[in-house]
């Protein structure tokens, strides 16, 4: 209980090349030339990046997972959610932009030999890719269960699959897999995603904030490490802004309001407190007292 | 290149550029990204007496050219960053700005007190920031640094605990008709030097829901976008005190919005949400004001300190 995800190496600050863009299902895959990055980056962390330029008006980073590092770079799957995001996508080959990490803590290896599952929603796949080429080099069988709102927002099961994962699928719409939520084959009765969890030696899950506490809760029922990448909004990604806060349960028992930049993003799922994120629960250390003006 | 040195009253440093209180914590993740050591200094992120969770998330929205922030003075308290990050921050050789807060004037004056008592243990920083923006919990939570009475009460309190030799700088809020009349409390109060500005209160309303953004509904703006507003502050302040130390905070980007602080009468700037934009803008922004002072010919920071204060060149007698 309350294992705290591996201490990562420092960041650093770089002005990057753009060496690559392309398409893929609704997202935009960016290859940066990022030697000391992409030599210290570990599955499941995370880059910064700055957007539109030195006078942009737009000031906060953009925190994107590590989908693919190298020796001499990285690779990132960028969903254009707005201004910031759109700026990113429109990368072409030669420009250049300034990337902060690697940031956060990395996913841990299975405490324990055996199979794993690896639970992604939408582009929150793309942080399970390098993990699971590393679990599959240790031999062990991964079943990936992969949701997404559409088709075209799913990613990632070509990749899984080129490495050897068994890829389950469902779509809110039913335009590709199973109809319904990716929880729904994780906690169905029967199905070959629900026996998976059961028997492994671990669950990985990266997507939306719904997503991963269910995939925790059904992770603890059958007594699974579960170990989930959370998602929250950021303004700095380097652990001073103090925004992107959840309440997680310490190693004392005590709930503390930590950042998902530095303490995260890879948090054990037994740790967090899913149903009060977006809260300060009573209980947490330094909350709120009655009167005492906040 | 021009000679970046400078001082705030009694406090020699490096560069002009130090950090703001709140956005770069106690300096140990800058420490990847900056010489802290080489940089003007770093002021801690407010501390209370307290451990402190904050306010519940979201606690940040970005904004044309800046973002509004409701952290909630979440920190550790001040007998973990005595023992801990204080110790941590000056082994590094960084000239250390400790940032107090408080919900009452007691408050403050137990953190200066306990301060005190670590400079008799050999903890010394550089000076003492005191963020006065913050709800006077016995007066129907009106910030104190919108009332020249509270603001004062709280400074002297803080100033009489203290050491002599460790300067306090009170920093001031945007937020008030008259930020003269506040500067002119806080310094008959005692403050050695004044920080201008805070942040000033915002509001964002999501699409979505047609609520308040942000979990504790109002939020501090900084950024570019209240760079004029700190800028007249500096000027009004400077103009009505040319003798007392300033130094000049809100939405400095470049070594040149840097200088506009120094020409409104700050001797030495901090820089704040720009950070999140970019860890190594303590050293740039130095190292471009080196680069504006050169262009000016001018060969060192005083040069440019007040200089929007004196008569145009050439216009002596007209």
């Amino acid at each position: 209980m309350n294992e705290v995800a591996p201490t990562p190496a420092s960041p650093v600050q770089r002005t990057c090349t753009v060496l690559r863009s392309s398409r893929v299902a609704a997202y935009t895959r960016l290859r940066l030339a990022a030697p000391e990055i992409g030599s210290a980056a570990a599955p499941g962390q995370f880059v910064a990046f700055a957007v539109g330029g030195p006078t942009s008006s737009l000031l906060l980073r953009r925190a994107v997972a590590v989908y693919a590092a190298d020796a001499d770079g990285i690779e990132v799957v960028v969903a254009a959610h707005g201004p910031g995001t759109q700026w990113l996508t429109r990368r072409q080959p030669g420009d250049q932009v300034d990337v902060v990490g690697p940031l956060g803590r990395p996913f841990p290896d299975p405490d324990r030999p055996g199979p794993v599952v690896v639970v992604g929603g939408g582009y929150g796949a793309a942080a399970l890719v390098g993990l699971t080429a590393r679990l599959r080099r240790q031999g062990r069988p991964v079943t990936a269960v992969l949701g997404a709102a559409s088709a075209d927002r799913l990613f990632g099961a070509s990749d899984l699959e080129g490495l050897g994962a068994a890829v389950l699928v469902s779509t809110d719409d039913g335009s590709l897999g199973t109809r319904g939520l990716v929880t729904s084959l994780l906690s169905g009765s029967s199905g070959s995603a629900a026996a998976a969890v059961a028997e492994a030696a671990a669950v990985y899950a990266c997507g939306p904030m719904a997503m991963l506490a269910a995939t925790a809760a059904v992770a603890a029922r059958v007594g699974v490490a579960c170990w989930c990448s959370v998602e929250e909004s950021m303004a700095c990604g380097i652990g001073v802004c103090m925004t992107c806060v959840l309440p997680v349960v310490g190693a004392d028992g005590r709930t503390r309001m930590v950042r998902s930049c530095v303490a995260g993003p890879t948090f054990d799922g037994r740790a967090v407190r899913w149903a009060d994120v977006g809260t300060v629960p009573p209980d947490t250390v330094g909350a709120p007292r009655a009167g005492a003006g906040h | 290149m021009a000679d970046l040195r400078t001082n705030v009253g009694t406090v020699d440093l490096p560069t002009p550029v130090l950090t703001a209180s709140g956005c770069a914590a106690a300096g140990r993740e800058l420490a990847p990204f900056v010489d802290l050591a080489a940089i003007g200094g770093v002021v801690t992120k407010s501390i209370m007496a307290e451990p402190r969770s904050g306010r519940p998330t979201p606690r940040m929205v970005e904004t044309p050219s800046g973002m509004l922030n409701s952290i909630g003075l979440q920190g550790p308290g001040v007998e973990a960053f005595l023992a801990e990050d204080l110790p941590w921050l000056l082994a590094q050789g960084a000239r250390a700005v400790v940032s107090l807060a408080g919900g009452s004037t007691a408050e403050y004056a137990h953190l200066a007190r306990r301060l005190a008592q670590a400079w008799e243990d050999g903890l010394r920083p550089t000076a003492v920031e005191v963020n006065i923006s913050c709800p006077n919990v016995a007066n129907r939570g009106l910030v104190f640094a919108c009332d020249p009475a509270s603001s004062a009460e709280v400074v002297r309190a803080v100033r009489d605990a203290l050491p002599p030799d460790l300067p306090t700088w009170a920093k001031l809020s945007p937020d008030v008709t008259d930020i003269v009349g506040i500067a002119a409390a806080a310094l008959d109060a005692g403050a050695d030097g004044l920080s201008l500005v805070n942040t000033t209160l915002g509001l964002s309303i999501d699409h979505r829901t047609l609520r308040p953004t942000l979990g504790g509904v109002t939020g501090g703006l900084s950024g570019p976008a209240i760079r004029p507003v700190a800028l007249r502050c500096v000027y009004q302040v400077a103009a009505a005190f040319p003798d007392v130390p300033l130094v000049g905070i809100g939405g400095i980007r470049t070594g040149w919005d840097a200088v506009e602080f120094l020409a409104a009468g700050a001797s030495a700037v901090q820089v704040g949400t720009v950070i999140f934009n970019d860890p190594s803008a303590p050293a740039r922004v130095a190292e471009q004001i080196g680069l504006a002072l050169d262009e000016l010919g001018l060969g060192a920071v005083a040069d440019v300190v007040g200089a929007a204060h004196r008569p145009r060149p050439g216009r002596e007698g007209a």
